[in-house]
């Protein structure tokens, strides 16, 4: 599986409030969490992003809240994968649950805004499509790499009730 | 090599004799706990995963905390799914508006959760139960949806640091100083991914309400769980409650820590966290002048019946400062009942406050007490993020009870020694 898309890059901390406000947590529609995706990070930023464009962060990245709402917004904003030097546990859980790539990486100080890049996640490598660099990411465990090859969680375990009931 | 009480616990839940920091496993769940913001997605999942019924009707627990009295069309559309799905799976324990308490706040109370217990919440401050000793950790609500099918969950043993906290504790310093002074100490990030062990003489000592306060507020240095090994405390506080039986399980003297922190509390005065990460931590006579719009009392961290006492302590005699607003929040209808029968909902009206129902309100900036832009608000509660409690350019400092409601009364960030 790969994927290449524009640079959108963040800083430490970025906790759920900024992916998505909690004013907006009202509903769980995905369209409409997609408007407001890091809209107190960047007001613009849901105008501004295109499919497949991936955000890239420092630290510490989903920092707060259990909210799915934040993958989810994400996901619904055509976010591709996030890159990050590590992410929160619960946004780390939430994002493999749910499908969406994320890949951790000691030398995002080196990506900003507006870079274009591909990755590979069956490598985890990184490529930098303007200066060539690659950058290595930490490879994902086998078991959630089990929950991805079964698309989510709750797919593994909708195949797991099937299997009893036949 | 021994094992800590979080391994313990981990351990007998995967049905094993042993586990060691990274191993993943398939654990029981005791309790799965939802509420009106993660639920409606959880039940989502939950009905087209196929299961009819959820694993346990007694141990699957939904309070609509957030956004209830429902606040807008919205909420209380997300707050009839669970209302719906209550009903329809016949859940023991659905607590709705009247019964409803501030989750983290009202299932301790109940005697729901209990030592020895491994509880999965979507939310995050689920980890509030460690300080009875249990297992507690916040999930997202597929886990809560895939947990409600099969009363498991997957997750991966985490390794531990351990806090040891003695000395004397100076006057009016509590459990939300000691957990604010060290996530100041090391970060929002400082115990990623794993447990946090609070010990030493002081925790020894704590009551219950400090212990729940501490363990809260784990997640706010990004760990997975707090926990506190269980005592005679624990006993006193557990025995009149438990629905179920439960069990003390405590650390191996040769048990394993990533990291091990001491800290002499003689050093440690009312902290307050200044915006916007809850690591901003700084001792409340190196605060200077700030003035404040907003003073909010309550959260699943600091709205138990201890802290209303302590903030009415302070208040009593006074007038909260005009230009301040002071909005107190009793996290359960326990709460409530208990202080308006104590006399200090007079102690509070008398000063100018405004009493809310039990709810999450304003912790989150959903209602009875938003801010505007460029206001600044003291409060109890536990993040003070960008926007939490309203406009993006809002102020939130996070303290105790005691320091809430000096600074109510003197309308700007101060402790009770300034009264
Ligand atoms: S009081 Fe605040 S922190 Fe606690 S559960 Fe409610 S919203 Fe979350």
């Amino acid at each position: 599986m790969k994927t290449s898309g524009k640079v959108w890059k963040f800083g430490d901390d970025i906790d759920t409030d900024l992916i998505i406000p909690a004013r907006y947590l009202n509903t769980s529609d995905p369209e409409e969490l997609a408007k407001h995706c890091m809209e107190d990070a960047d007001p613009k930023f849901a105008d501004k992003v295109s499919e497949s464009d991936i955000i890239v962060a420092e630290n510490n990245f989903g920092c707060g809240s259990s909210r799915e709402h934040a993958p989810i917004a994400i996901k619904a904003a055509g976010i591709s994968c996030v890159i990050a030097k590590s992410f929160a546990r619960i946004f780390y859980r939430n994002a493999f649950n749910m499908g969406l790539p994320i890949l951790e990486c000691n030398e995002t100080d080196q990506l900003n805004t507006g870079d274009s890049l591909s990755v590979d996640f069956d490598t985890g490598m990184i490529t930098h499509q303007q200066t060539g660099n690659t950058y290595k990411t930490k490879p994902i465990p086998v078991f959630m790499q089990e929950l991805i090859q079964s698309g989510g969680l709750m797919n593994h375990i909708r195949k797991k009730i099937q299997n009893n009931q036949a | 090599m021994g094992m800590t009480l979080t391994e313990k616990i981990l351990a007998v839940h995967a049905g094993t004799d042993q586990v060691k920091p990274g191993d993943l496993i398939n654990a029981r769940v005791d309790i799965a706990l939802g509420n009106d913001i993660t639920a409606p997605i959880a039940i989502e999942e939950f009905k087209k995963s196929g299961a009819l019924t959820v694993f346990d009707k007694d141990r699957v627990i939904l309070v609509p905390d957030h956004f209830v009295p429902n606040k807008d069309i919205k909420s209380a559309m997300q707050a009839k799914i669970l209302r719906d799905f209550a009903k329809e799976q016949g859940l023991t324990y659905f607590f709705d508006a009247g019964e409803m308490g501030v989750e983290h706040a009202l299932l301790p109370e109940k005697g729901l959760v209990l030592p020895g217990d491994l509880v999965i919440g979507a939310d995050s401050h689920t980890c509030t139960y460690g300080g009875l000793g249990a297992f507690a950790t916040g999930v997202g609500s597929t886990d809560l949806a895939a947990a409600m099918v099969t009363g498991e969950v997957w997750l991966k043993v985490p390794e531990s640091i351990k806090i040891v906290f003695s000395g004397t504790l100076r006057p009016w310093v509590e459990g939300k100083d000691l957990i604010l002074y060290t996530i100041g100490k090391i970060g929002v990030d400082g115990a990623l991914y794993m447990a946090m062990e609070f010990t030493g003489p002081i925790i020894e000592t704590l009551p219950m309400a400090g212990r729940l306060t501490i363990a809260n507020m784990a997640i706010e240095a990004g760990a997975k769980n707090g926990i506190i090994s269980p005592d005679t405390i624990t006993r006193d506080y557990v025995e009149q409650r438990a629905v179920r039986d439960y069990t003390f399980f405590s650390s191996d003297p040769d048990a394993g820590y990533a990291q091990v922190l001491e800290f002499n509390v003689n050093d440690i005065e009312p902290q307050v966290a200044f915006p916007h990460l809850p690591e901003n931590t700084r001792g409340i006579s190196e605060v200077g002048q700030i003035i404040i719009d907003q003073v909010v009392i309550g959260s699943c961290t600091n709205g138990r019946i201890e802290d209303l006492r302590t903030a009415a302590k302070i208040i009593k005699g006074h007038a909260v400062a005009k230009g301040t607003r002071l909005i107190v929040i009793p996290a359960t209808p326990y709460v409530y009942r208990t202080a308006l029968k104590e006399g200090l909902f007079d102690i509070f009206l008398d000063a100018g406050a405004v009493i809310s129902p039990p709810t999450c309100g304003p912790c989150l900036g959903g209602h009875m007490g938003v801010l505007a832009k460029g206001e600044k608000a003291v409060a109890t509660t536990n993040r003070n993020f960008v926007g939490r409690m309203g406009h993006p350019e809002s102020e939130v400092y996070l303290a105790s009870p005691a320091v809430a409601a000096a600074s109510a009364v003197l309308g700007l960030i101060g402790g009770p020694d300034q009264l």
